[in-house]
């Protein structure tokens, strides 16, 4: 018995009920969103769950969404069954003024390096990571580059033109 | 059986193809030190390749058979900075990592020269960011820069003739002159 | 960076009185790439490992957002740059699931033939690289000459060697010559003697045995925990390969084996990446037959028929208007991007590499995040490493295929 997207869905709904939501169906990948106090709850749900069983997190990354007013932040995880080959996609947001997530180190250790990445480009809070600090950047660096407001040049440079580079 | 000779058997074969000029007379040959002393230091400049990213694995292959870097003298590469002469920097140089190279730069002994391989190290590459040193001359004095991303292995051969070149003109007393001296401190280094 | 107070707690039995700090730090002379690993260490054995990464941070997903398409090809270059076509390859076929582009099976071939050959290319590298740090330098030198072969054929096609920025969305960016051919025969002619002569002098070799036996293992339970993929996660005993699980580039009509290791120590990863050698070899050769057979039109075809993402040939551009026009608007970036978000995983070097990218149908990727297989699994290291000698440390290091650039990125 193959594991469709439509099961995945109701047995979603079948256990949060409306609390998840935005399932949609991009490029034959399911993705859903749910409040970020649930993401342990979700997450715990998808590993154990003998159908579901997504027991291999893929990629846990962030987007900015700076028009959406108290939900910014937007923390992504891909999960995969490696069993039945499904790949899935779980969204949780948060907004850029209070930034706490759960953090999902106690169900995949892989996602340790990757919440720390998170934090350093954007600034999400990880809340129970046993070592969030800025994982790529410098130590010294008091801004989150990754969030759109923020150029990709180093503004403090001195001997660029900016005429001759079109900017 | 002896197999018959096929290599080396032109007469009028040079083993140095320029030497220093000099007066030449029955047993000696005299010519000025400093030329001597660039002669012997050019053809044996023991490099340390601090590489980072993908010029690193283009000075693998000029390491290799194929484009030896060991016929040009440097046939050993050290990894310690206090032994060796001439600091390769191959890759990318971000901002983190721009400390490192100058605390590496400030264990070599003089004589040193640094050669920059790469368009990232020497002018920060296709990565004009907020997190890449644009250039390692922000940090070290550089003698020679190799364009390319990365450099061809024979690109990489020229820059390292160049710097022969550099070595073997340079004057004795260039190390403790004003100017150098003026040099390295607009650098920072006593 | 350095700590300053003893937090670690020595094991039973020790001698010592303190840990003693290592910092095996940014440059070693292994030439891997730059990260920095503090170790305490008593006497010769491990205690704890720290590691710092970032030293070649470049911002590559902040790059991404400000360039258009074609634009992030050289980027995904630098990713991975011992295997670079890969990367290239994996984008392209990214923004052609996005933008609904079906590559015809020539193409499909040829892609095969090339990332095939990056395969071999990376292996090549870190299984000489896992040579030389247990002290035998021949093997790395010999094989050396055979990667030339290989920059050889990428230069045919593309005109560069390492950083190939090879291909375009649906194809190539031209058709491959007769001498490209010909290299690749001579490639498929000379290069199993090579790698068996290669393997003869590390697989039943003694000392290499002995070093990497019984090092650097890890179980396949912590190992799909830590986000393993690629050959370390197979060399524990798990077949997960995207080439199989998520066939792209008609990877469905080749016929191959994973070969799968079973204690995941350092012996069974040379032993995996060497055996996938071979099977590339045999992919190689298959796609070779199969692009021969294709004849009169269908063996010129090498791209897909896609005017609004593909450069028209320069021919065209100088001489028919409609080619001009897409000319343009391609370099400018003025064409139809569609908004939506697709996630696609390729067989990389080191394991799936990922690209989710975001469109909101504007010039230049909303947003594009890798997913970098290196940086996922280094975080096993301090695991790997517990309790084992300084010297199977760095034998560890090297056999893991840790490329600075992909993990940084």
């Amino acid at each position: 018995m193959s594991l469709t997207n439509e099961k995945i869905k109701e047995k979603l709904v079948g256990k949060f009920g409306d609390q998840v939501g935005n399932f949609e169906e991009s490029f034959g990948m399911l993705s859903f969103s749910a409040p970020k106090d649930m993401n342990l709850k979700v997450l715990q749900f998808l590993y154990d769950e003998p159908d579901l069983s997504f027991r291999f997190l893929t990629d846990l990354c962030a987007v900015h969404y700076p028009d959406k007013h108290d939900a910014e932040l937007e923390v992504v995880y891909h999960l995969h069954n490696l069993k039945d080959n499904v790949r899935l996609r779980f969204r949780v947001s948060t907004p850029v003024s209070n930034p706490d997530v759960f953090t999902a180190t106690k169900l995949f250790e892989s996602a340790n390096w990757m919440e720390r990445e998170t934090y350093d480009f954007y600034g999400v809070n990880f809340l129970g990571h046993p070592n969030l600090v800025r994982i790529l950047n410098v130590d010294e660096m008091d801004y989150f580059p990754m969030r759109k407001e923020f150029p990709l040049e180093d503004q403090t440079r001195i001997d660029k033109d900016d005429d001759m580079f079109g900017r | 059986m002896p197999r018959p000779v096929r290599f080396n058997i032109n007469a009028d074969v040079k083993l140095v193809k320029e030497g220093p000029e000099g007066y030449m007379g029955e047993g000696f040959f005299a010519t000025g030190f400093d030329k001597v002393v660039g002669l012997a230091r050019k053809n044996s400049i023991w490099p340390l390749p601090f590489a980072t990213s993908c010029c690193g694995i283009e000075f693998m292959a000029t390491m290799g058979s194929h484009y030896d870097l060991a016929r040009f003298g440097s046939e050993r590469v050290g990894f310690s900075p206090r032994q060796c002469d001439l600091l390769m920097v191959m890759g990318t140089i971000a901002k983190k990592m721009g400390p490192v190279v100058k605390q590496v730069y400030l264990q070599m002994a003089e004589p040193r020269w640094v050669i920059a391989v790469g368009a990232c190290a020497s002018s920060g590459g296709i990565f004009d960011t907020y997190s890449v040193l644009q250039g390692i001359d922000q940090v070290v004095p550089v003698d020679v820069y190799v364009p390319g991303c990365p450099p061809r292995p024979e690109a990489i051969l020229d820059g390292v003739m160049k710097i022969q070149d550099l070595v073997g003109k340079e004057e004795l007393r260039r190390r403790t002159s004003e100017r150098y001296k003026g040099l390295l401190e607009s650098y920072g280094i006593q | 960076m350095i700590p300053t107070e003893q937090h670690i707690k020595l094991p039973d039995g020790s001698i010592e009185r303190q840990t003693t700090t290592l910092n095996l730090g940014p440059t070693h002379p292994a030439t891997h790439g730059v990260f920095e690993n503090i170790l305490e260490l008593d006497g010769e054995r491990i205690v704890s490992a720290k590691q710092t990464v970032g030293y070649i941070h470049r911002a590559f997903e902040k790059l991404a957002e400000h360039r258009p398409l074609y634009q992030i090809t050289p980027l995904t270059d630098r990713l991975n740059y011992c295997s670079s076509p890969i990367n290239n390859m994996g984008w392209h076929l990214t923004c052609e699931k996005l933008l609904n582009v079906k590559t015809p099976k020539r193409v499909d071939y040829l892609r095969v033939i090339i990332m095939e050959l990056a395969r071999i290319s990376d292996h090549l590298i870190c299984n000489s690289i896992v040579g030389v740090d247990t002290g035998a330098y021949t093997g790395f030198l010999y094989v050396m000459q055979y990667r030339e072969l290989i920059y050889e054929i990428y230069e045919e096609v593309c005109g560069s060697r390492l950083t190939t920025n090879i291909g375009r969305i649906g194809g190539f960016e031209r058709n491959f010559t007769n001498t490209a051919f010909e290299k690749l025969e001579k490639f498929l002619r000379e290069y199993p003697v090579v790698l068996k002569e290669f393997e003869n002098l590390f697989m039943r070799n003694r000392i290499f045995m002995e070093r990497t036996q019984g090092t650097g293992g890890i179980s396949a339970e912590r190992a799909l925990n830590y986000g393993f993929t690629g050959p370390n996660l197979r060399a524990t005993g798990v077949d997960y390969d995207v080439r199989v699980h998520a066939p792209y580039s008609s990877y469905e009509d080749f016929d191959f084996i994973i070969p799968v290791g079973s204690t995941g120590d350092n012996y069974d990863r040379f032993m995996v990446r060497g055996e996938e050698m071979w099977q590339s070899l045999s992919i190689i050769e298959q796609a070779y037959k199969k692009i021969q057979e294709f004849t009169g039109a269908e063996s010129e075809i090498y791209h897909a028929d896609v005017p609004e993402y593909y450069l028209p040939p320069k021919v065209d551009v100088y001489t028919k208007m409609e080619a001009l026009i897409w000319h343009f608007k391609i370099i400018m970036g003025e064409i139809e991007m569609p908004k939506g978000e697709v996630y696609l995983s390729v067989e990389g070097g080191n394991g799936e590499l990922g690209f989710y990218f975001i469109s909101d149908g504007g010039r230049t990727p909303y947003r594009l995040h890798f997913r970098r297989p290196c940086f996922i699994y280094y975080q096993a290291y301090p695991e790997l490493t517990k309790g084992a000698m300084l010297s199977d440390a760095i034998v560890t290091m090297s056999s893991l295929n840790l490329i600075a650039g992909e993990m940084d990125a």
